[in-house]
C-alpha cells in the first residue's frame, strides 16, 4: 500500500500509469456519456407535474456532483501536497480547478435555466444557490491566487491553504436544504436512500453520474500529464522521451 | 511520518477546524437570516415585520384558491399545517403552481393579516415520476408526495 502511494508521488511513475489508463476512462466516458443522454433525454418518460423541462435533472446533479467533489479532491491533494511535499498532488489540483469551476457554473446555469419553467424565477437568494455561487467564486479564487505568485511553490502553498479553509463550504451546501428553508428541494439523489424515482428516470440519472465522473478523471490524467512535462521539463527523463522517441519506448520496457 | 510532518498535518487540522468552527457560529447567529422565507406559524407569532417586504412559504391549502373570473387577481391561503396565512395576488402564477404544493412568496403584510404578494414562485418536492405512475399512486390511495414510502411498502 505505502510502496503503491511513493510510486504515485514518483511523476515519471505516474506519467507511464496514467498513460495506460488514460484510454479506458476516455472510451467509459464517451459510452456512458453518449448512452446516458440519449436516454435521458429521448427515452425516459417526462415528469408528471414538470413535462419534459425535468430533463435537466441529467446534466444539473451530475454537474453539481462533480463541482463538490472536484472541490473535496482538491482538499485532498493540498493535504497531501502539504504535508508529504508530493509534487504530483499538487499538479492534478491545479489542473483540477478550471474543470471544477466549470463544472460549478454548469451547475449554476443548468439550475438557472430549470429555475424559470418550474419555480418562475432563475435565481433567488437561498442557502442553496448562494453557497454553490460562492464555491464558484473560491474556484476562481484558487485559480487566482495560484498564478498570483512569481514563485511557483508560494502560489502551490496559498492555493492548497484556500482549498483545505473552502472545504468548509462543502458540507454547507450538502445540508443547506436540511438546514435552512430554502427554494430549493432536497436531495432526489443520494447514495444512501433509496432513489425519489422510478427506475427508468433514475438508471439514465447513474449512468450521466458516472460518465461525468469518468470524463473527469480522464480529463484530470491527461492535463496532470502535461502538466508534468511542463513542470518537470529540465528532468532527464523528460528530455529523452522528448528528443528520441525510439530511446523512450525501449526505457519503458526496460523498466 | 516524520515529527516535522506530523506537526505540520495538525497545524493544519487546527486551522481547518477553527475555520469551521468560525463560519459554523457565523451560520448559527444568522440562521433566521438564512432561511429564504417565514412560515405561517412564525408569521402568526409576529415574527415578521409589518409591510415590509418578506417572503413567506408554505404548502397551498386543499381548496383555498379563489380565482377573480374577471381579472388575474387570485386568493390562497399557504399553511404550514398548523397555522394558515391569507395571501391575496394579481399577476401569472408559475406552471407548477397548484393546491397541496410548496410556494414562496414575496409581498407585504399588511394590518388585516392578509399578505399582498408581488411574485408567486413554485416550490416542488424531490420526488419525480411518469404521469403514470403519479396516476397509480393517486389510484392507490398515496399522494405522490409519498412515492418513497409507497414504494419501500411494496
Amino acid at each position: 500500500m505505502w510502496a503503491f502511494i511513493h510510486k504515485l508521488g514518483s511523476p515519471r511513475w505516474f506519467y507511464g500509469m496514467s498513460a495506460k489508463m488514460q484510454p479506458w476512462f476516455w472510451a467509459a466516458a464517451v459510452l456512458l456519456l453518449v448512452v446516458g443522454s440519449l436516454w435521458g433525454l429521448a427515452f425516459a418518460p417526462a415528469d408528471y407535474q414538470q413535462g419534459n423541462s425535468f430533463r435537466i435533472i441529467y446534466v444539473h446533479v451530475p454537474a453539481a456532483f462533480l463541482a463538490q467533489s472536484i472541490f473535496i479532491a482538491m482538499a485532498v491533494s493540498g493535504l497531501v501536497f502539504m504535508v508529504w511535499k508530493i509534487k504530483v498532488a499538487d499538479m492534478a489540483a491545479t489542473v483540477m480547478a478550471p474543470f471544477g469551476a466549470v463544472m460549478t457554473f454548469v451547475a449554476l446555469f443548468s439550475g438557472a435555466v430549470w429555475g424559470v419553467p418550474t419555480w418562475g424565477t432563475w435565481w433567488m437568494w437561498d442557502a442553496r444557490l448562494t453557497s454553490m455561487l460562492i464555491l464558484l467564486f473560491l474556484y476562481i479564487g484558487v485559480i487566482a491566487l495560484r498564478s498570483a505568485f512569481t514563485r511557483r511553490d508560494s502560489g502551490s502553498r496559498a492555493a492548497s491553504v484556500l482549498t483545505m479553509v473552502g472545504v468548509i463550504n462543502i458540507p454547507i451546501i450538502k445540508y443547506s436544504v436540511d438546514w435552512w428553508y430554502t427554494l430549493h428541494q432536497t436531495a432526489s439523489f443520494t447514495l444512501t436512500s433509496r432513489p425519489t424515482m422510478p427506475t427508468q428516470m433514475w438508471l439514465p440519472l447513474v449512468i450521466m453520474l458516472l460518465g461525468f465522473y469518468c470524463f473527469f478523471i480522464a480529463i484530470t490524467l491527461m492535463r496532470t500529464r502535461s502538466e508534468i512535462l511542463r513542470r518537470e521539463a529540465s528532468k532527464r527523463w523528460v528530455q529523452e522521451l522528448l528528443t528520441d522517441p525510439m530511446l523512450s519506448t525501449a526505457t519503458k520496457k526496460a523498466r | 511520518m516524520t515529527p516535522k510532518r506530523k506537526q505540520k498535518l495538525w497545524v493544519i487540522l487546527g486551522l481547518v477546524s477553527l475555520a469551521a468552527i468560525a463560519v459554523g457560529l457565523t451560520l448559527y447567529a444568522l440562521r433566521a437570516n438564512i432561511n429564504l422565507f417565514f412560515s405561517p406559524v412564525q408569521i402568526a407569532q409576529g415574527d415578521a415585520p409589518m409591510a415590509r417586504q418578506i417572503r413567506a412559504g408554505g404548502m397551498v391549502k386543499e381548496g383555498s384558491v379563489a380565482r377573480d373570473p374577471d381579472s388575474l387577481d387570485v386568493e390562497f391561503t399557504v399553511t404550514d399545517y398548523v397555522d394558515d396565512l391569507q395571501v391575496v395576488y394579481s399577476g401569472i402564477l408559475p406552471d407548477l403552481f397548484r393546491e397541496g404544493q410548496g410556494v414562496v412568496v414575496v409581498g407585504e403584510l399588511q394590518a388585516d393579516g392578509h399578505l399582498y404578494a408581488d411574485k408567486v414562485l413554485a416550490r416542488h418536492d424531490e420526488n419525480y415520476m411518469p404521469p403514470e405512475v403519479a396516476q397509480a399512486l393517486k389510484e392507490a390511495g398515496y399522494s405522490p408526495a409519498d412515492y418513497q414510502t409507497s414504494a419501500a411498502d411494496k
